[in-house]
């Protein structure tokens, strides 16, 4: 008979080893950087792959038992909540418009980033760091998915909502966000990284996360609010994997530093530019509202972020300088953005109004330097318009920021009632931008940036027709590119005069009243 | 008892998403799978060109020679998105823990002769290192595929093949120390019997055409090595000899593959359909993909089989061929 050997136990973090890093091997029938190309030209010098501390320790077996548990629950609820018409206990029907930017604004990017992940969970040399972005890649999957199908129950009842994919693609507004994410996809693997693991989703995320996942709790929203709170232990990996990539690119060579705070900068400011629809949708589209932007931004931002850049400075990191602009522009940003929205609601694929009474005194109550004084002599100006039956709509397509491409509304920062105005040459052509910072970030990489498709400049150039024919003699561009859009008079427009804001009172009428 | 519960019954203004609409019909109730997965892909024009590839754009069909009028007819006859697919291996998941959970409490491993455990652990240990590569080659298809529907696919693939090397790794650590999978891992590097099967999944890591790569290693690679590994000797030969605690705690991958192999049979199946050209394509590379294959795995099953590797590789064949015949491919 053998002689029973004792096997040897082994702690967590070897056995994790033994299930990721040691399933890899150095190829040596074909050469390490032809099975690696893209993770070298950035310039960012790795020297020992096998130093990345792994941010977590999920294996397959468990990552599969414990996101099923999570999936039965989700998918429960949101059955529940499409079966009982959970949308009629909704808070108020303007909440609508908060789930209408979030499917086209926000649920393509899940896909995307999807996509980006799988690409550098196939580029890193290092096993680790591989794994950790294949699962995200997943996990990634399921967020596009779960907000699909979250919101596939008011797509059926309200508008908006069914032309998500083609919206995403050719809407102006919503180029916004796509670019956004274009950007940082486009940009090498340790960019991209840098840009949506930790810009993104460790710096900015609880300013996305808090006011659309509370915002829809706050408004009677269980879908959205389920799958948001579903995803927060996904978000918990992803933000620590962000992190983990900071740290291990700064502790692997001095020379990495000015490019990681050069991506830092950039994307802190992209970040936050990028968030100027969820100031807007936080002050302006919850019916009721969780905080004001201004609250959000010192919490999660001053406070949070504050103490992380404090972390980061023993690795030379200093905090981005364009945060100084967004400081000086918090009290004005989602009110310039409403106002924007509200002028160009013909472009939009979701309702503006104007602010009540009530919700104006919020307003200055949470802007106290700055609504009474600038916004609300417009909000009253707008509104006796309205009264009169001659409310203002802006008929032209506005100039947008080359990088961002926000339409150029801020103002000078500090002075609020000087519109900023900054530009470059690049190759005998002129490019307008909305700051200082994405001027630079223009200017470090033109050639990347002036192959932007702006939305007013894609109208101009006539890509926006369709199969419409220009030279025909009763030619209507603006209802060619209506058309091309798949923009209805439904989608837009104030949302007083919507065929969603009439539905909803009058289902809502039907579960409350009796039949006589 | 049957009760009639009154709800407030409003018309609904449509039925799926416009995209979706437009491919099921707009009176037909969409699928989760079909929500979750048609048109998920920007399609039209991208903002900007990747630095990491300047010559495509960031989704560009022209990353493989197949060409499609529809990259949505790559359907999933599994009907996967992402909640059914965890669903369903978090239940095979944990039928396979039972396994390990018994062979683990009775000693099984310990009740098996020493020269048969041996052997398993000869043949099954280098195995994690193939289903990483494959894991990596199919992580190629969901960074670089054209459309919603594959990419989507072939993540799963990758991750099932992270999770089957994970498997075998517990396997080693099961039936022997830690030791045995640092001896495994040099045999993979160094053996002569390992060297043709590594110089080709190494070859596929260079490989550009993510679709040639996809037939490759999910169609050509997988589709003889599980068959021949866990169907002829895991499942049979060693499970014969006294090896059935191996074939319990094997279960996950023979249950895989004959689930995978619907899935990846559909892609080359809607391929070839939608496109003409497409066959001749997938022939070719399953012709060259498929005599290096065998190769490279003939002394791999040597390692268990001996002199019967080849006649077992014989029957394996035959039915590879025919499963190739069902599918239009003429190697």
């Amino acid at each position: 008979m053998d002689i029973a050997v004792t096997k040897k136990k082994l702690g967590l973090k070897e056995r994790y080893a033994l299930m990721t890093r040691g399933l890899g091997w150095e190829p040596t029938y074909q050469s390490v950087d032809d099975v690696f190309p893209m993770d070298s030209f950035e310039g960012i010098k790795i020297h020992d792959w096998d130093a990345w501390e792994d941010p977590f320790r999920l294996t397959m077996d468990a990552y599969w038992k414990y996101q099923a548990e999570k999936e039965r629950k989700l998918y429960a609820i949101l059955d529940a909540f499409a079966q009982g018409n959970g949308h009629l206990t909704l808070s108020d029907a303007r909440y609508i418009n908060t789930v209408k930017l979030f499917i086209n604004g926000l649920a393509p990017l899940e896909y995307m980033s999807h996509r980006g992940f799988a690409h550098i969970g196939r580029q890193f040399r290092g096993v680790g760091p591989r794994v950790a972005c294949m699962m995200q890649s997943l996990d990634e999957m399921r967020h596009a998915q779960t907000q699909v199908h979250a919101i596939s129950n008011y797509n059926r009842y309200y508008d908006g909502m069914a032309n998500f994919r083609h919206h995403h693609t050719y809407l102006p507004y919503l180029q916004v966000p796509r670019s956004f994410f274009e950007d940082a996809a486009s940009g090498g693997p340790f960019e991209f990284i840098t840009a949506i693991g930790f810009a993104f989703e460790y710096v900015l995320t609880n300013l996305v996360f808090v006011p659309f996942i509370s915002g829809a709790a706050y408004n009677g929203d269980m879908g959205a609010m389920t799958f948001g709170f579903s995803a927060q232990s996904d978000e918990a990996r992803h933000m620590t994997l962000g992190l983990e990539v900071i740290k291990f690119m700064l502790e692997q060579d001095p020379d990495n530093l000015p490019i990681v705070q050069k991506w830092l900068n950039k994307w802190t400011w992209r970040g936050v530019r990028v968030l100027t629809l969820v100031a807007m949708m936080q002050d302006y589209m919850l019916p009721k509202r969780v905080m004001s932007w201004a609250e959000a931004w010192e919490i999660y931002f001053e406070e949070n972020c504050g103490a992380l850049f404090r972390d980061l400075a023993r690795y030379g990191i200093v905090m981005p300088p364009c945060v100084e602009q967004v400081r000086k522009e918090r009290d004005h940003l989602s009110h310039m953005a409403w106002c924007q929205f509200y002028q160009a609601r013909g472009t939009n694929n979701f309702h503006v109004w104007l602010p009540s009474k009530e919700d104006m005194d919020w307003l200055s109550a949470k802007y106290p330097e700055t609504f009474d004084q600038y916004y609300r002599p417009r909000f009253e100006y707008w509104a006796k318009m309205e009264e009169e039956g001659t409310p203002f709509e802006a008929a032209t397509p506005p100039q947008q920021c080359q990088v961002c491409q926000i339409p150029t509304i801020f103002p000078v920062a500090g002075d609020p009632l000087t519109r900023a105005e900054h530009s470059c040459t690049h190759d005998g052509e002129r490019f307008h931008f909305c700051s200082q910072w994405c001027q630079e970030i223009f200017e470090d990489e033109p050639e990347k940036y002036v192959q932007a498709k702006l939305g007013a400049h894609e109208l101009y150039k006539g890509n926006l027709f369709g199969d419409a024919d220009p030279t025909a003699e009763d030619f209507d561009p603006m209802a060619a590119a209506m058309a091309f859009l798949k923009l209805t008079p439904e989608d837009s427009g104030l949302h007083s005069d919507s065929r969603d804001a009439a539905n909803f009172d009058l289902w809502r009428g039907l579960a409350k009243a009796n039949e006589a | 008892m049957q009760m009639d519960l009154k709800t407030v019954n409003i018309e609904p203004k449509r039925r799926s998403y416009a995209h979706v609409a437009a491919r099921i019909g707009a009176e037909k109730l969409a699928s989760r799978y079909q929500e979750g997965t048609f048109d998920m892909q920007v399609e039209g024009p991208q903002h900007y060109r990747p630095l990491w590839d300047p010559a495509h754009d960031y989704f560009d069909p022209d990353r493989t020679r197949i060409r499609m009028q529809d990259w949505y007819a790559f359907k999933d006859p599994r009907q996967y998105y992402y909640g059914s697919y965890v669903i369903a291996r978090s239940r095979q998941q944990e039928t396979a823990e039972s396994a390990f959970a018994f062979v683990e409490s009775r000693s099984l491993a310990d009740a098996m002769p020493t020269e048969l455990r041996e052997t398993a652990l000869k043949l099954l240990l280098p195995l994690r290192h193939v289903a990483w590569g494959s894991s990596m080659n199919n992580e190629t298809t969901a960074a670089y595929g054209y459309g919603a529907a594959i990419t989507q696919g072939a993540l799963y693939y990758a991750m099932d093949q992270l999770g089957i090397a994970q498997f075998l790794t517990r396997i080693g650590l099961l039936l022997d120390q830690p030791e045995a999978l640092e001896t495994a891992r040099e045999a993979w590097l160094h053996d002569e019997a390992w060297q043709p099967l590594r110089r080709l999944v190494e070859d596929l890591f260079v490989e550009k055409d993510w679709f040639e790569v996809l037939v490759a290693q999910d169609l050509v690679l997988d589709g003889l090595l599980y068959p021949l590994i866990y169907g002829a000797i895991v499942d049979n030969v060693l499970a014969m000899q006294g090896g059935s605690a191996v074939a319990m705690v094997c279960q996950f991958q023979s249950e895989w593959h004959a689930e995978a192999s619907k899935w990846i049979d559909a892609q080359v199946k809607a391929a070839i359909k939608d496109t003409g050209a497409n066959g001749d394509l997938i022939a070719g590379w399953v012709r060259k993909w498929r005599a290096r294959a065998v190769s490279a795995l003939l002394p791999v099953a040597a390692i268990a089989l001996g002199d019967g590797a080849e006649e077992q590789m014989d029957e394996v064949l035959a039915d590879f061929d025919k499963r190739l015949a069902k599918l239009g491919v003429s190697a």
